[in-house]
């Protein structure tokens, strides 16, 4: 029995890598057919990095996701604190509203989106991008910092007044610092929702602005290439290396707990 | 705090901004169509034709401009059996999709919070980090595989080479020389699969891990088997991991046109696609927006259906073991 | 804060990065050599954006519904016709392209742009069928080989709205601009009988997937073949005997175009003959220009009957038109046929 649910484990790891290790395997492949081996080669890197497509969408893919991850992630905890101070009705109100584009699908949020920047007349580049980007990421924020401001002593930020901290101070120095693991997480959350995605980029792109995603899809609609393979597999790379270690050093602080809470994983 | 309403404020403003209005312009653009504007012919003093439009203004270029006018039209059409058997498909694929995901992804979660199952944190994060990587990748990953000339073709010939039995088996069932992987649903739906696993298992694992493990022991130590402390007890207290699991999988299923573009080569259309090409080749963002309505409703009517089912579970939870 | 704040700054780097004078390029896929686009930056300092599109339709859905600026476009007769209609584009100050000098006037004023306003000729082809010699028994010389269950789930098809449906009613012995209702219903039936036969629809990927040999039999546009034809010996193009379409793909400024200068000056660089003849090599279609040509060498273009297609090929052959409000019908018909499965 034991052994048959390390069987099972191992088929499922099996399935989903297979695909991922044939894909860095080809990679240095010295052919450009698929069928046959031609030895190694490092050509596909060297051509993926001299490809300024690629690389200018790299470059837009990171730029919008830090750029939407840090302003969504101010403009979602601040949402949050405002939803927590509100009353119980208008909060539920204004709860199922922001709930709303994570019950949507995706197409559906790219359509909405594309069709506001086309009445409002906004011609459609870098800042609709990153608009679009800013208002799919919100809700995840404000839904990662509620719980952590639900977790706060209630007569804190009162306290801290009394004490005779000013608003502002009160916080930045007391509320903020309670809630910064959730402030984290959720731009953490951010920063991969808007990395990872293509449907509602390519409904809120244009005038010459293609993210990474776009740039793949495009592409791979041109067939099978190579380059392709080598980029999958430094990504791949890229994160294996940056989850383990970011969990290796929770697992070395924890002792290895079960806790899901530790794995940092956004999904 | 005093400043509420400063804090409010802008947040409010944003919410009605980027997702009421929107939403509100779908609407519109669904019950809406587009027709060329009324115009007269009229002749300028200098003799030239010209046109005047219904607003008033003169050019003397043919009238190209287009006017929304409401009409239910697109709804007609979108009743209409080829759209309807598309849904209808769309529909049984996620289903499909969802049910498989459901049927492999339980049992890892329920494996890796086993007691005796060694580091499942690593083991979850290995299932999990694949998710990472760009979805599009993902997806091509299995393209350049299952092509007509791709890997795995070239690696049945070379073995069909290399060994004669295995090129009589194949050649006995009428195989011929490239085997067709891609192209159809079943190609649709080993991309879904493969691409939302790790939605279904997520959400389970997270809601297994925290039954409480006394109650297990409890059972056990009144003697009930592991099958009957398992129907008794984890499977009704992993229920919202599990609908939480179908909603994230069943979503973005029933709307995906990346997957059946690029693993279906446009012959396993879906409603998404459809709705993609309103937005592209076929110009018609007012057909588009209806179905972006109905895809709306149907993963609306989906989800209220699930919460449905929850709150009628609701009272197992009250864990009876004998 | 702090770390927010530095990773806004360094974020707000990436993004002003870019503040050389840009042109911002939409072309189809595989239309330029790369080369050309790192020449013309070197040469100018101006640094190119380029984005490709699949179609004339998903081009003008960008442009005139999408609100994305451009200052470089390149639309086929019919679609160049339509954006004049609409106003999409704007006329072109020939004092800046002196470079058009090059192009055989009997590009010129062609009935899409009949004064040549709008428009400096690009390429040119033919819609025929690309077929793998190893593979098929016989010169498909008909689109009849596009409905033989020979080919079944062995065929390509264009994913493209105007040409396939055009192809069709050419199939169904109606004209190649026809708007009749008959007409497109015929049609429609036809591509809708036809897809359980076809493998994939696709648009640039056929070069791929036909020098692979995953199809035997695919429509395509001339230079697609010809680009094909050069790396693999076994494919071979024909334009059915029913005749066809020949179609010119211009290159236009858009009206909400940023950079007009700039998109002038690199018009003006496609248009140079060392340019023309790197674009030819790399992208397969006929040119309209004639300093191009001189430097491949008269004898070697006109060797190819691709880009030289004898009279009687030519005879049989027709532009795409504008259909005005017609062209609504084509797109309904369109999402019906890929609709169905």
């Amino acid at each position: 029995m034991k052994k048959l649910r390390k069987v099972y484990i191992g088929l499922i790891m099996a399935f989903l890598y297979a695909p991922i290790v044939l894909l860095i395997l080809y990679s240095f492949n010295d052919s450009k057919s698929r069928a046959n081996w031609g030895g190694f080669t490092l050509r596909w890197y060297k051509e993926l990095f001299s490809d300024a497509q690629i690389i200018s969408a790299l470059g837009t893919t990171l730029s919008i996701g830090f750029l939407a991850a840090v302003i969504s992630t101010i403009l979602g905890t601040f949402g949050a604190i405002a939803l927590y101070q509100m009353k119980r009705g208008p909060r539920q109100v204004m709860l199922s509203v922001v709930n709303l584009p994570m019950l949507n699908s995706e197409v559906v949020t790219g359509v909405s989106l594309m069709l506001l920047f086309a009445i409002a007349q906004i011609q459609m580049g870098y800042v609709t991008l990153l608009l679009a980007h800013i208002s799919f990421c919100v809700p995840y924020v404000v839904l990662s910092v509620m719980p952590k401001l639900r977790q706060l002593e209630p007569n804190l930020a009162e306290a801290a007044q009394d004490l005779g901290a000013t608003p502002r101070q009160g916080f930045f120095k007391v509320i903020l610092p309670d809630i910064m693991p959730g402030v984290f997480s959720g731009f953490l959350m951010a920063l991969t929702m808007s990395i990872d995605d293509f449907v509602v980029s390519f409904f809120t792109t244009g005038s010459g602005v293609s993210n990474l995603s776009i740039t793949i899809y495009t592409m791979a609609k041109r067939g099978i290439s190579p380059k392709i393979n080598a980029l999958s597999s430094l990504i791949f790379a890229a994160v294996f290396i940056l989850l383990v270690g970011l969990n290796l050093r929770d697992l070395k602080k924890t002792g290895g707990s079960k806790n899901i809470e530790k794995v940092k994983i956004p999904y | 705090m005093k400043r509420k309403g400063l804090m409010v404020l802008p947040f409010a403003l944003w919410a009605i901004i980027f997702i009421l209005v929107p939403l509100g312009l779908i609407a519109w653009y669904g019950i809406t169509v587009e027709e060329p504007v009324a115009y007269t012919e009229i002749t300028l003093e200098d003799g030239t034709p010209a046109f005047r439009l219904e607003d008033g203004t003169v050019q003397t270029q043919e009238p190209w401009q287009k006017k929304a006018v409401i009409s239910f039209q697109n709804f007609k059409r979108m009743v209409e059996p080829t759209y309807l058997r598309l849904l209808i498909r769309s529909l049984k694929i996620a289903l499909l999709t969802t049910l498989i995901c459901l049927i492999l992804g339980y049992p890892v979660a329920l494996i890796l919070t086993g007691k005796d199952f060694k580091h499942p944190t690593l083991w979850l994060m290995l299932i999990i980090l694949p998710m990472w990587m760009n979805f599009l990748l993902r997806t091509y990953s299995w393209m350049s595989i299952l092509e007509n000339s791709g890997i795995l073709n070239s690696w049945i010939t070379a073995l069909r080479n290399a060994v004669p039995a295995i090129d009589q088996w194949f050649t006995a069932r009428g195989v011929g020389n490239k085997i067709i992987f891609l192209y159809n649903e079943n190609a649709v739906i080993l991309g879904m699969v493969y691409n939302y696993l790790s939605f279904m298992i997520m959400p389970i694992y997270t809601v297994i891990e925290k039954i409480d493990k006394s109650l297990l022991e409890a059972a056990a130590d009144l003697g009930a088997s592991p099958s009957k402390s398992f129907i008794r007890v984890t499977l009704p207290y992993s229920l919202p991991g599990v609908l939480e699991g179908i909603t994230m999988v069943f979503v973005p299923a029933v709307t995906t046109f990346v997957i059946s573009q690029l693993m279906g080569g446009g012959k396993v259309p879906l409603i998404g696609d459809i709705i993609q090409n309103q937005f592209g080749k076929s110009s018609d963002w007012h057909f588009g927006s209806s179905l972006s309505l109905l895809v709306m409703v149907v993963v609306l009517a989906f989800m209220g259906g699930l919460q449905q089912i929850d709150k009628d579970e609701e009272p197992q939870k009250e864990v009876r073991i004998f | 804060m702090k770390k927010f704040a530095v990773l806004f700054v360094l974020a707000l780097c990436i993004v002003s990065c870019a503040v050389a004078e840009k042109i911002s390029v939409y072309n189809w896929g595989d239309y330029i050599d790369p080369e050309t686009i790192k020449m013309f930056e070197a040469e100018t300092g101006i640094e190119v954006e380029y984005m490709v599109y699949e179609t004339n339709e998903d081009m003008y859905a960008k442009i005139a519904n999408g609100k994305s600026s451009y200052d470089v476009i390149f639309p086929s007769d019919y679609m160049v016709e339509r954006m004049i209609h609409e106003k999409l584009v704007q006329e072109i100050n020939w004092e800046n392209i002196p470079n058009i000098v090059n192009i055989d006037s009997r590009f010129m004023n062609e009935s899409y742009d009949p004064e040549s306003r709008y428009s400096v000729p690009y390429t040119w082809g033919t819609m025929g069928i690309l077929y793998n010699t190893g593979m098929v028994k016989e010169v498909p010389h008909s689109w009849d080989t596009m409905m033989d269950d020979t080919y079944n789930m062995d065929m390509l098809m264009l994913n493209s709205p105007r040409d396939t449906i055009g192809i069709a009613l050419v199939m169904c012995g109606y004209d190649l601009n026809s708007t009749d209702d008959e007409a497109l219903e015929a049609a429609k039936q036809l591509l809708i009988k036809q897809k359980p036969m076809v493998l994939a629809y696709v648009v640039d990927e056929v070069k791929d997937k036909m020098i692979g040999g995953e199809a035997s039999v695919a429509m395509v546009w001339s230079g697609d073949a010809t680009f094909c034809m050069d790396e693999s010996d076994e494919l071979d193009y024909v334009v059915p005997e029913e005749g066809s379409n020949i179609f010119f793909d211009a290159i236009c400024i858009p009206s909400n175009a940023k950079n007009v200068a700039g998109a002038e000056k690199f018009i003006d660089f496609l248009c140079r003959g060392d340019i023309a003849a790197m674009n030819y090599n790399y992208v397969g279609y006929a040119i309209p220009n004639t300093a191009a040509i001189e430097i491949i060498g008269a004898d070697e273009y006109n060797a190819s009957p691709v880009n030289n297609p004898p009279q009687e090929v030519l005879d049989k052959c027709q532009v795409f038109k504008y259909l005005g409000e017609d062209t609504k019908k084509y797109d309904q018909v369109w999402t019906e046929i890929i609709s169905e499965y």
